[in-house]
């Protein structure tokens, strides 16, 4: 089976003592970081990144899929152990997580939650081993219409499965976009939107733009609402689960990963829709639904499951075709780009050891978050009873430090600056920042692949429509947009949400 | 006119929406729009303008017959605090150095909070800035000035 050894070659990328040590180090960061309230895995990512470019890219990757894994999974405990979810795909685990928490059973619910994400990682792992050749094979065929048509997709599909405002979320879209494709015309030479700025003449950092929105903005925020922050602990004990709480748990956990395996593939899937879908599952499947709500270990143990194989299937396509289908993956092809690696289909054929590399130190992440996780518990707690007020200054400090030390620039932190402001601006007027960090990071490819198709096709937009898979995308794409418009399917999905 | 607006959050970004599509849009006009086979740089932006400030007189309309969510007041106090705080570092990183804007960051974010205390606050000052020192700058050698030009370096 080719794909085996293509996993040996992959953990042999791994299993060298640099590359083991950060992936080491970006789990527990990402843990250290995403335990903190009110810091998700955007957030943390943005502000670990700076760490991670002086290293080559390999290790780079290996180090930043850590971070993810570990936030993802601290902003799980912090659901859990002071319900305050720090991003979206959590939310649901505060729900009978905190419930347990409150109960004396915090541990067992952290047990679980780690147990099922790990099983959820090793099967996804081997999903994405085996799925991505295959779709990079055919994303090697596409031309620029389809590219064009995929990205339109994307985009949709990320505004259609996001809660909040439809018409904010695509105007945010478009906005991303424009701030996309600020900086020099790479075709014409032409500084577009630089105010004539030089240090615009390179567009705007993306790093810049994430720790503004997601960092700074996010601060504010959280200020705002400082007082409602009570933070109430007792001590966790009884890690281990009950040989019953393990039979509850066997099916959610299985169903979590398939059902988070295929919806992560989604664009604008990914970890918070997964654990949305397996919560509700779960409730439809229980011999005693009236639990969930109270502290039922399979709300835990699904969505759990489920946040994390999505969050691992979702690099499906930004592996095979340089698409972000969530925030992360953006940031994730930001950094690839800064590698100087052009995400895409070529990435799996030209540099097999970055592509399996990557995707075995998933792995052995997942690995790492288990063993690291449950014996320092006792280290988390201590950094979640970490007051705000003492802990937003030095987010300040890693942001400014962040963002100064990109391009040694004080430039960047004015933007950062600015993009904060609008960053809570956005927050006050119910605008999601997320759909825009994907246009941002969209817009330059986007015009470009535009630019392309178009002049291939003479100047015939038909072009779009007429070769088939082109035209299945744009035709999906507005299927997505009708239904979500259509009044009666928009109440469900407000339903959806408000569950 | 405040009564008409049934939806504050939606019109107030529609407004948004709509001056920065405009904005984009008077721009662009400096840019060569080119043909769709030909694109010049200000094709794209163009069009994006346009779709832009489209979407937002739909939301300024749709804010005037669809009810919705009142818009909450501002946090002025903490939003300028931790706004100048960034601003001020990034004034002082070079002029000043490092250690000084990192504690400027700190004394002058951290009166953002209503549980500040000065004790706590400075020692997390003297705190962050030691710690940036050693980790960063000592550390993993990023290249910024301990002191700066202002101590003659």
């Amino acid at each position: 089976m080719e794909v085996f050894s293509n996993l040996a070659l992959g953990f042999d990328t791994v299993f060298t003592v640099t590359n083991l040590l950060y992936c080491l180090a970006g789990v527990f960061l990402g843990t250290a970081v995403g335990v903190l309230p009110g810091l998700g895995p955007v957030a943390t990512i943005a502000m670990l990144l700076p760490a991670t470019f002086a290293l080559p890219p390999i290790t780079s990757l290996i180090m930043l899929a850590g971070i993810y894994y570990g936030a993802q999974y601290g902003g799980s405990t912090t659901a859990i152990l002071v319900n305050l979810p720090g991003e979206s795909s959590s939310v649901v685990t505060a729900l009978d997580g905190y419930q347990m928490a409150r109960k004396g059973q915090a541990g067992k619910a952290l047990a679980v939650a780690a147990l099922g994400s790990f099983f959820a990682g090793t099967v996804s792992t081997f999903l994405i081993a085996f799925a991505a050749p295959p779709l990079a094979e055919v994303a090697l065929k596409f031309g620029p219409a389809e590219y064009f048509s995929l990205m339109v997709l994307g985009l949709v599909a990320s505004v259609v499965l996001a809660n909040g405002s439809l018409l904010r979320a695509i105007s945010m879209i478009i906005l991303g976009l424009l701030f996309g494709i600020v900086g020099t015309d790479v075709n014409s030479g032409v500084p577009r939107y630089t105010f004539d700025i030089p240090d615009m003449a390179d567009g705007i950092n993306f790093v810049v733009v994430a720790m503004g929105m997601f960092g700074i903005g996010e601060i504010i925020v959280n200020l705002e609402n400082e007082d409602t922050r009570t933070v109430m602990m007792k001590k966790v004990t009884g890690l281990m689960p009950t040989k019953e709480d393990f039979k509850r748990c066997v099916w959610p956990v299985l169903r979590g990963t398939g059902l988070g395996s295929i919806l992560g593939i989604l664009p604008g899937g990914g970890a918070m829709l997964s654990s949305f879908a397996s919560y509700s599952l779960e409730k439809k499947m229980a011999k005693n639904p009236e639990e969930f709500g109270h502290g039922a270990i399979q709300g835990v143990a699904g969505p759990e499951s489920a946040n994390n194989a999505g969050a691992q299937t979702s690099f499906i396509p930004m592996l095979t075709l340089g698409i972000p289908s969530n925030p992360v993956m953006a940031l994730m092809i930001g950094a690839m780009i800064i590698q100087g690696i052009q995400p895409g289909p070529a990435v799996m054929t030209e540099q097999p050891e970055l592509f399996w590399g990557l995707i075995a130190s998933m792995w052995v992440g997942n690995f790492f978050l288990v063993v690291l996780n449950l014996p320092m518990i006792g280290l988390w707690v201590r950094m979640i009873m970490v007051p705000y007020n003492m802990l937003f200054p030095a987010i300040l400090i890693f942001c400014a430090i962040g963002v100064f030390s990109l391009n040694n620039s004080n430039f960047d932190v004015y933007m950062m600056v600015i993009f904060g402001l609008f960053g809570y601006i956005c927050a006050k007027l119910g605008a999601e920042p997320a759909p825009m960090l994907l246009g941002f990071i969209l817009g330059p490819m986007m015009e470009e692949y535009l630019r392309r198709a178009l002049l291939l096709s003479r100047s015939d937009p038909m072009v779009f429509l007429e070769r088939p898979i082109s035209a299945a995308m744009l035709i999906l794409s507005a299927v997505a947009l009708a239904m979500v418009m259509l009044p009666a399917l928009r109440k469900k999905r407000e339903e959806a949400f408000v569950e | 006119m405040q009564s008409l607006i049934r939806n504050p959050k939606e019109f107030w970004a529609g407004v948004m929406f709509t001056v920065l599509g405009v904005i984009a849009l008077v721009i662009g006009q400096d840019y060569t729009m080119g043909t769709a086979g030909k694109m010049g740089p200000g094709y794209f932006p163009t069009a994006l303008g346009g779709i832009l400030t489209v979407l937002g007189l739909i939301a300024v309309v749709r804010s005037f017959i669809k009810g919705g969510e009142t818009l909450d007041k501002f946090a002025l106090k903490p939003a300028f605090l931790v706004l100048f705080s960034v601003f001020l570092f990034g004034i002082l990183m070079r002029t000043a150095g490092m250690v000084i804007a990192v504690m400027a960051l700190v004394i002058v974010g951290g009166l953002a909070s209503n549980k500040y205390t000065w004790k706590a606050n400075l020692a997390l000052a003297i705190g962050g800035a030691l710690f940036c020192s050693i980790v960063f700058v000592k550390g993993l050698g990023v290249p910024m000035p301990l002191f700066g030009t202002w101590f003659g370096n």
